[in-house]
């Protein structure tokens, strides 16, 4: 008799494909049917009129540096975490995980008290000239605050498998802590630092509640592509609407597929052979 | 290079401290560190490495004080018990990584020779392109020493370096490695809890218990005459029995044994399963076989003493005694030591 792997594959698969379907398919489906409706010129003018091409700059601008941002204090942030042991460590480890608890609306109100030009943040900023809220900095500030748990939750499990006696070899062959960072560590940190870049980055591309609050939302300044889809929505144009939104999910599998090959190269040495 | 540790101290929470170490090593010496986990041997090789700095005493490298001197200009070559092999780097680039790091600025072409010379030297000259996941244990084994060497180190360090292969493998590797060492000449040190490994391998062996040296010398004056109890059991089986001492004599069921300089009191007589013969008649401790364990080349008895005592012994495979029977035990090389 064949000896089965777990009980149940059948069902288990079957609910999963459903589910699937239901969930991630059928809506991705229903947003291409949409943006079908329209004829191809319509669907040109649409998401290349001046507005949405503003709407692309400023939401994948702001992601990007919201992405490098979270890239270095998240790796910060999850060194510190596994490397050291100081008062509070556990609570700044459970700490990281509030932007992903926190409803992104209540985030965004909270941001956008603290960077108004009378905030506790936003006042000392203005008197140097920095204005964050309703600017496209405050859609960074945004961007960065919900998707920073990202990085920190990839690297950290990482690190903490990382054998500290690479870090010892380093040393005996006589290689500087910069040497060693860059030589040893930081190559092997590479995949996880891909998908959490990933991770990030999609997220802030189609982050919405937190930014609408804090961003001013002026059409072709602080406008995020979420938001247009959102404004046509509530016209409802939802051909025009499904079409924006079509340009930022295949920009999403695009990104995905691109960082699937780089932590595919990254792992090269993985492969056994 | 010559190293000499001078009364050496780390303390730890744990259990691995070492509570006042001195030793010397003559340059070009191949030495073992044995002893039981929790003895402190590694402490110690961290500590002459710089991985770890001492808390009282020095630590020289010939007339240099280096007890301060950082790990990674101390230079050390130290093999790690897992290898510490560099994951995402070849076996080339792994050898390559301390001369690519090194302040001595070399040519790629040179370090590319010095790469292709030490994977002669450790014979895997066909693997430089593999990467370390791709290679067995044992060949692991020697590209972690070939990196080590090729800083050209004043010398050389092993953490329990055979600890993790196969028994076989393991049995090569120390053979080769005794030859790699013959033929460069380059003081080395090395820790293991495998007193075979040692006896094997080392020039000197120093035994070291709960963060002390309890005997050092070469593996016939260990073998032959073992300091205390802890060090005639640590380095293979050994038969325990009770006994009394009076006057220079130490007495077992009324069988007496020369233990000279032992004080009167109560001691113990240790000896080895091979040091013993069986008569059926005549003098010795009496005792009663209680089963015979067959082995390939050997029998091995199990017997108890009239006192109820237990003694294991080795014998020929023709040994003709069965379970049951009675007889005399007579005891070659004992070791008389004082009750601990």
């Amino acid at each position: 008799m064949r000896r089965r792997v777990l009980p149940g594959l059948p069902l288990a698969l079957g609910i999963t494909l459903v589910y699937v379907a239901i969930i991630v398919v059928l809506p991705l489906a229903a947003l291409v049917f949409k943006a079908a409706s329209l004829g191809p010129a319509d669907y040109w003018r649409i998401i290349s009129s001046d507005r949405a091409f503003a709407s692309y700059r400023v939401t994948v601008l702001c992601a990007l540096a919201a992405t490098v941002f979270n890239l270095l204090f998240g790796m910060a942030l999850a060194w510190v975490l596994v490397r050291y042991r100081f008062p509070g460590r556990r609570l700044v480890d459970a700490l990281v995980d509030l932007p992903f608890a926190l409803p992104t609306a209540v985030a965004g109100i909270a941001l956008t008290t603290l960077f108004a030009t009378n905030g506790w943040f936003g006042a000392p900023l203005s008197l140097l000239g920095i204005k964050v809220a309703y600017t496209p900095l405050g859609i960074i500030v945004a961007m960065s605050f919900t998707s920073i748990p990202f990085i920190v939750r990839t690297v950290q499990p990482v690190l903490e498998e990382l054998d500290p006696a690479l870090e010892e070899a380093g040393q005996t062959l006589g290689a500087s802590d910069l040497s060693i960072f860059v030589g040893v560590i930081l190559p092997l940190l590479t995949p996880a630092l891909l998908a959490g870049v990933s991770l990030s980055f999609a997220r802030s591309l189609g982050e919405f509640g937190a930014i609408i609050f804090i961003a001013g939302n002026q059409p072709f300044s602080t406008e995020i592509t979420a938001l247009l889809a959102f404004i046509r929505l509530e016209e409802y144009d939802y051909p025009a609407s499904a079409a924006i939104a079509s340009v930022m999910l295949l920009t999403a599998f695009v990104m995905l597929a691109i960082t699937n090959l780089m932590q595919a190269r990254a792992l090269r040495y993985t492969v056994r052979g | 290079m010559k190293i000499r540790l001078d009364n050496v101290v780390k303390e730890f929470e744990t259990f691995r401290a070492v509570h006042g170490v001195s030793l010397d090593i003559e340059s070009g010496e191949l030495v073992a560190l044995l002893g039981p986990s929790g003895s402190g041997k590694t402490t110690i090789l961290r500590m002459v490495a710089g991985l770890e700095y001492a808390d009282a005493g020095a630590i020289y490298f010939g007339d240099e004080n280096a007890t301060d001197i950082p790990v990674r200009e101390r230079g050390v070559g130290f093999v790690f018990q897992h290898y510490a092999l560099f994951p995402h780097m070849t076996v080339g680039e792994n050898i390559a990584f301390g001369m690519k790091v090194s302040k001595v600025k070399r040519s790629p072409q040179a370090i590319a020779e010095r790469v292709k010379e030490l994977l002669d030297l450790v014979q895997l000259s066909g693997l430089k392109d593999r990467f370390p996941g791709q290679i067995s244990g044992g060949q692991r084994q020697r590209v972690a020493l070939a990196r080590a060497l090729a800083v050209d180190p004043r010398v050389l360090l092993l953490d329990e370096p055979f600890g993790a292969l196969d028994a076989n493998v393991r049995r090569d590797l120390r053979r080769w490695l005794r030859k790699i060492h013959d033929e460069l000449g380059i003081t080395t040190l090395f820790v293991t809890h495998d007193q075979e490994e040692a006896l094997d391998l080392a020039d000197r062996v120093v035994i070291l218990n709960k963060g002390k040296i309890v005997q050092e010398g070469t593996p016939e004056a260990v073998c032959r005459n073992p300091a205390d109890a802890f060090v005639m059991n640590f380095l293979g089986d050994a038969n325990k029995l009770d006994a009394d001492i009076r006057g220079g004599k130490a007495y077992v069921d009324a069988v007496a044994f020369d233990a000279e300089g032992v004080p009167d009191g109560s001691g113990q007589i240790l000896f080895r399963p091979a040091d013993v013969s069986w008569r059926e008649q005549g003098q010795g401790i009496a005792a009663k076989i209680l089963r015979v364990i067959d082995r390939p080349d050997s029998r091995r008895v199990l017997a108890m003493t009239g006192s109820g005592q237990a003694v294991e012994f080795d014998t020929a495979p023709e040994f003709p005694y069965r379970k049951g029977e009675e007889g005399f035990i007579n005891i070659r090389r004992p070791r008389v030591y004082a009750a601990a």
